[in-house]
């Protein structure tokens, strides 16, 4: 699609909706929405570009290996998360008893390990519907 | 309130109906984004602003791009 208005239009809104999908996975433990939310905003953040500017650029941006490889790094993060648990003696995925930060209630850093937990399922989901869509795309 | 609610349903049942019967799939495709837009609002009122959220980045976004992006590989009319 190569349209002036859709490529300039694509241009300037995209950082305001990678920084929304930010927003709702940090606040994923103290406001509606979490890390499947945050990490579909960021996708389709990343859809649009490919929509409007072509495959090229938005591989460029982030290619097949770095999706893959964000995509396995993150579930790795997480089950990493949950063993801290099992070393310290308790179940898996241990929140208060295997010693994380509490924190106050209301701040951003708080509640322990939710924050680091909903970063990596934001950052798989993200990855996982940028994949999807580059391999419809990209057979021609 | 409970007319705004009722207003809704009717019209997520006009568009669930338009749906099977156009024989355009882009605008199938269109109206089909336009049916989760509704079924977000109803999720809003039945005070569930998280599935609300999933809903419309999930059913209005993600999902209209990737049926845009099959239905560009393949035929257009039904």
């Amino acid at each position: 699609m190569d349209d002036l208005i859709v490529r300039t239009v694509t241009k300037w809104i995209v950082p305001f909706i990678q920084v929304y999908g930010i927003f709702i996975i940090l606040h994923g433990h103290i406001s509606p929405g979490g890390g499947f939310s945050g990490g579909a905003v960021l996708g389709s953040s990343i859809i649009l570009i490919t929509l409007s500017l072509g495959y090229k650029k938005a591989s460029g941006i982030i290619s097949h290996n770095t999706s893959a490889l964000l995509e396995s790094g993150s579930i790795i993060w997480y089950v990493l998360i949950g063993i801290v648990g099992i070393i310290s003696g308790n179940n898996f995925l241990t929140n208060r008893g295997s010693g994380f930060y509490m924190g106050e209630v209301g701040d951003v850093i708080s509640s322990g390990m939710i924050p680091l937990i909903t970063v990596a399922i934001g950052i798989k989901v993200a990855s996982t519907v940028i994949t999807l869509f580059h391999t419809i795309i990209e057979e021609d | 309130m409970q007319i705004f609610n009722v207003i809704l349903i009717i019209f997520l049942i006009t568009c669930a109906i338009a749906v099977e019967r156009t024989k355009d799939l882009l605008a199938a495709v269109i109206i089909f984004a336009s049916y989760s837009f509704f079924v977000a609002l109803l999720w809003l009122l039945l005070r569930a602003p998280d599935i609300a959220l999933t809903e419309a980045a999930i059913g209005a976004g993600v999902t209209t791009m990737l049926f845009v992006g099959v239905i560009s590989k393949t035929r257009r009319m039904e």
